[in-house]
């Protein structure tokens, strides 16, 4: 069950979770106990604005100055993706 | 070439304070002066963050009996691995914690044997309960995210409610609630553990209610018992696929339990590197893919799911590791199982737990 995600709900990494780069498989990788999560760009460029302070509206407003045609919804599923991952939280 | 693994399962020790009767470790326990020194964990740390590993397991028998463990934590983090601590909480003092965690322990799995102080102490054989009680405090006080490991049996399975009950005090985060799996200890005292089917089937709806409950506090994470089910466990997410384990004298193992296949060429990391070994070794490349099954496995559609099951159970019960899972409704081995349930479940004089020490 995915469960959705406002557009004004504020996603961050939950703790005991760690972002990094792994060179050997050339990707950004979630750890978190028991599980890797090896992210593509846009996840990985969507994990790394999962800072507390933003919105998912405002990361989708942020990714739109770099890539073309983000939607803020398409970003609200795939927070709601790693939210049941549990790589990730949100407030509000 | 086969995928790298995501994980090295680091067997530092299989000296351990606690006697488990359910221990995953083999019958035939690695003696101290049989460990890896630490110069070769580093290395064997090295190979497998090299091969593509990004989680390190510390594990054992008990890790804290290593006096190198800190230094093995700073070598593991210092990799870029999310390194795990797999205790028993014995020997887990304040100190010791928060030095484990500044050094650069990402998560605790701390065991838990029963939800009652006389339960778990009989079933771990010393008194492990208040020591297990304040590792957890010392975890949370830590802020270090918290699993708790338990293993169901016909022991403790009509206290589930209690154990989840206990794990929520103490603050985890998951909850592994693991039915036994029958190899080294566990098999040899399996007419003391098997549970009966009228325990799984009050504890089952036990465990999705709250599953349900606990959403978004406590991820409950439930292992089946496979003797009683139609299907096998997705054993290892396949062989040699994503995980390898390397036991405290350095041999180096496609899942931990897989010594009990003797027809096996156990290899070691004295003599090969971990990444010889992951891609080129016969071991690993035994039951990799789809090649080597056989019927019923090869023309079912369930391969792709279950892998064919566990090969270790395959081996110790039908004596060939290529054969189907026998707890598998298809296999033509079923028979074996339904046997063992019918004269262990419910055995009408039941054996002495065999308990877990070095011989």
């Amino acid at each position: 069950m995915t469960s959705v995600v406002a557009l004004d709900a504020v996603p961050y990494i939950r703790r005991g979770v760690k972002c990094t780069y792994d060179q050997i498989r050339e990707s950004h990788v979630v750890l978190f106990p028991e599980g890797v999560l090896v992210l593509n760009e846009t996840a990985a460029s969507v994990v790394a604005l999962c800072d507390g302070v933003r919105s998912v509206g405002e990361i989708a407003l942020s990714l739109g100055d770099v890539y073309a045609g983000v939607e803020p919804e398409d970003i609200a599923e795939l927070v709601a993706r790693l939210v049941e991952r549990r790589v990730v939280d949100v407030n509000g | 070439m086969a995928e790298a693994p995501f994980g090295l399962l680091a067997e530092l020790t299989h000296r351990c304070p606690l006697q488990c009767g359910y221990c995953s470790n083999p019958l035939e326990l690695v003696k101290r002066n049989a460990e890896l020194d630490t110069e070769s964990w580093r290395r064997v740390f090295d190979q497998a963050r090299a091969l593509g590993a990004l989680q390190i397991h510390l594990s054992g028998g008990e890790p804290l009996l290593r006096p190198d463990l800190p230094e093995l934590v700073v070598h593991a983090n210092s990799l870029g691995c999310y390194v795990n601590l797999v205790t028993s909480g014995v020997g887990l003092s304040r100190d010791r914690l928060r030095d484990l965690a500044a050094r650069g322990v990402d998560h605790v799995q701390l065991s838990l044997q029963d939800a009652t102080r006389e339960g778990n102490d009989r079933i771990a054989g010393i008194k492990a309960f208040d020591r297990k009680v304040e590792a957890a405090a010392y975890i949370r006080e830590e802020g270090l995210p918290l699993t708790v490991n338990t293993v169901l049996h016909r022991q403790n399975l009509d206290n589930i409610a209690g154990i989840i009950a206990m794990a929520e005090e103490m603050g985890a985060e998951r909850l592994e609630l693991a039915n036994t799996q029958y190899y080294g200890w566990a098999l040899r005292n399996r007419a003391v553990l098997l549970p009966t089917r009228e325990q799984l089937s009050v504890a089952d709806p036990i465990v999705a209610a709250a599953q349900e409950r606990l959403r978004g506090r406590m991820e409950i994470v439930y292992v089946i018992a496979d003797y009683h089910e139609a299907h096998p466990k997705p054993c290892m997410y396949g062989w040699g696929a994503r995980q390898l384990t390397v036991a405290p004298n350095g041999d180096v193992l496609p899942c931990p339990a897989a010594t009990v296949i003797s027809s096996l060429k156990i290899e070691n990391v004295q003599d090969s590197s971990l990444h010889d070994i992951w891609h080129n070794s016969s071991s690993f490349n035994a039951f990799r893919g789809f090649e080597w099954m056989k019927d019923p496995c090869r023309s079912c559609p369930r391969k792709e799911i279950d892998f064919g099951g566990c090969r270790c159970q395959a081996f110790q019960l039908t004596g060939d590791a290529a054969n189907t899972d026998p707890v598998c409704s298809l296999s033509p081995d079923r028979s074996t199982v339904d046997l063992i349930l019918e004269t262990e479940m419910m055995p009408s004089v039941v054996p002495a737990m065999a308990m877990r020490k070095m011989s």
